[in-house]
């Protein structure tokens, strides 16, 4: 067997039995989805006026309400990548992971496995998000089926890039408590980017943190795509900061699980 | 005790000798300043049963998982089924099957789906793997639980699997890491059983454990391993031959009797403390009736009189020079009268 196809045979095998502690075990994931849906209902019905308020004239609730969905949804596949560390964390302790290891099976597939699992669940996450969003108001204004498909496209590259860097994160972390400790700037990093207000209203030593942190040049750029704000040079930023953050977390997740088990 | 120590290398096998399953020179690790293996040479010939044994933190479970390529070596070169360990892990990985210490089954899905997904990860096709996955759950007792969680299985249970999930791909070479610790002694007696019926195909089983009587059961050849080095090998039968032979052993509760006996029997050990006489004696009929032929021309009464044939316990004893006693008594070695 080549050593691609070794890859993909081994990897598939991998992520269905990922698929399957998902679906056996699904109170993780459903418990990080809470977060964010919270989130959204508490913005919206709870601090909805205020802060619709002070996004200037003529804004209302359902300004708001269209503003705030895009940063919620890349929050969303934060917090579900922190469900990612935490299970490659408890998996990392189970001894078939020491099995996997002395299995002539592609070395990778074990990790692969476990990030097309978990983006596959960003995205699921991601629909639910959309749809209680919808519920509430979220329309976009006339994106085109092209844009639509960028939007896709986005999601399934930061949920990558994130995946890889939790996957990482699980593989130091000793155990399940250490491991969504360590993962916590996934679910931080979106409450200091532009979900909630936009950068300008922020103190101005703070702005370039927030403008350039991972996560701001993506939601502004699936504001853009879904609500045809401006884009600019968010596109490319947001397309840069994937790449790059999936990059580091493969070869740092590689060299981490190619090192002798603790 | 050196004395006793037998050379590791240059050993038997004039008469052709198997090829080697498994052979390692010098091999050596290091965890930070403190040496778990300080050269291990082994030479296992195929299909057969070798032991190491060795007290908790002897290096044995470090040794089979270098063997195993979970972790490297610091030192030393090693062939596993013919393949050099560092260069073709790989090859050697397709060789070998490994149950470990700790259950390594996934307790999140079933039996059956650890069985499958051993299938699949040994690349059988779907109707082969169901096969295979069907009949070894049924020759270890497990098609009842197999729609269960994995966590969910006795201890006995998991160590059934595991061993189960360990022969999907039919491997030649097998490790297995303390195989019995923790059982009860109904699954131990049936983990050997399924440790015997593997020798039967031909595949090679390289052992460890802590547990002498086990060692002696199965094993074609056992290795003492101390303190990071193999302080002995060979079979059974030739470890028992390092140490002194069997004995008499009679006790007395009446401290007058006692001091009548030693009187009597000037050749024989004394213990004051526990009132105990130990007389060598291979425990032949012959030589026993001698003894009491001797005790009763001295008029002797014994409270009690065991006869002890030397087993590898006295072996462990005086080559791993520890007090630590090993986590069973064997009763069935000393008959008592």
């Amino acid at each position: 067997m080549s050593t691609l196809s070794l890859a993909v045979r081994d990897s598939t095998t991998m992520l269905r039995r990922n698929l399957l502690h998902a679906r056996r075990y699904p109170s993780l994931t459903l418990n990080l989805l809470l977060t964010p849906v919270m989130l959204l209902l508490l913005f919206v019905y709870i601090f909805g006026d205020t802060m619709s308020a002070g996004m200037g004239a003529g804004a209302d609730r359902d300004a708001y309400v269209a503003y705030l969905v895009p940063g919620l949804i890349l929050m969303t596949i934060g917090s579900t990548t922190i469900g990612t560390a935490v299970s490659v964390s408890n998996d990392m302790s189970e001894g078939v992971i020491a099995r996997f290891r002395t299995m002539a099976i592609h070395r990778g597939s074990v990790l692969i496995g476990h990030v097309i699992g978990s983006v596959l669940q960003s995205v699921l996450s991601v629909v639910f998000v959309g749809v209680v969003a919808v519920a509430i108001g979220f329309r976009s204004t006339d994106a085109t089926a092209l844009e639509w498909l960028a939007a896709f496209g986005l999601l399934v590259l930061f949920a990558t890039a994130l995946t890889w860097i939790a996957v990482g994160m699980g593989l130091i972390s000793p155990n399940a408590e250490a491991a969504s400790n360590n993962a916590l700037p996934l679910i931080f990093l979106p409450l200091i980017s532009s979900t909630f207000v936009p950068i300008d209203a922020m103190p101005g030593w703070f702005q370039p943190i927030a403008e350039y942190q991972p996560f701001t040049p993506a939601i502004e750029t699936l504001r853009g795509l879904l609500l045809g704000t401006e884009i600019g040079h968010n596109g490319w930023l947001a397309l840069v900061w994937c790449l790059a953050l999936t990059v580091l977390g493969y070869f740092w997740s590689k060299s981490v699980f190619d090192r002798d088990p603790r | 005790m050196p004395s006793a120590v037998m050379p590791t290398s240059g050993r038997g096998a004039a008469g052709g000798p198997a090829p080697a399953a498994i052979s390692a020179v010098g091999l050596r690790k290091s965890f930070g300043d403190k040496v778990v293996l300080d050269g291990i040479d082994l030479r296992i010939p195929a299909g057969s049963v070798f032991a190491l044994l060795g007290p908790n933190g002897a290096g044995k479970t470090t040794v089979v998982k270098i063997l195993s390529t979970l972790i490297t070596a610091d030192g030393g070169e090693a062939r596993v089924g013919g393949h050099d360990l560092a260069t073709q892990a790989q090859s050697v990985r397709a060789a070998i099957g490994v149950t470990g210490q700790f259950s390594a089954v996934d307790g999140l899905i079933t039996g059956e789906e650890n069985m499958l997904l051993m299938a699949d990860l040994n690349h059988l096709s779907k109707a082969e793997g169901q096969r295979v996955a069907a009949e070894l759950l049924e020759r270890f007792d497990l098609v009842e639980a197999a729609k269960k969680p994995a966590s969910t299985y006795s201890g006995g249970m998991k160590r059934r699997l595991d061993i189960a999930m360990t022969l999907v791909g039919g491997p030649r070479i097998i490790f297995l890491d303390e195989p019995t610790t923790g059982l009860d002694p109904r699954s131990r007696h049936n983990m050997w059983r399924i440790i015997r019926q593997l020798v039967t195909g031909g595949t090679t089983v390289f052992l460890t454990t802590q547990y002498l009587e086990e060692a002696d059961e199965l094993a074609d050849r056992i290795a003492v391993l101390n303190g990071g080095r193999i302080v002995a090998e060979g079979s059974a039968d030739e470890l028992k031959r390092l140490v002194p032979g069997g004995h008499v052993r009679l006790r007395f509760t009446d401290p007058a009797a006692y001091r009548a006996a030693t009187d009597a029997l000037a050749d024989a050990a004394r213990d004051d403390e526990a009132l105990t006489l130990q007389i060598p004696n291979d425990g032949t009929q012959r030589e026993l009736r001698a003894v009491l032929d001797r005790l009763d021309a001295a008029g002797i009464e014994a409270d009690e009189l065991t006869v002890h044939t030397p087993d590898l316990d006295d072996v462990f004893f005086a080559l791993t020079g520890s007090t630590a006693v090993p986590a069973q008594a064997d009763q069935s070695k000393e008959t008592v009268r």
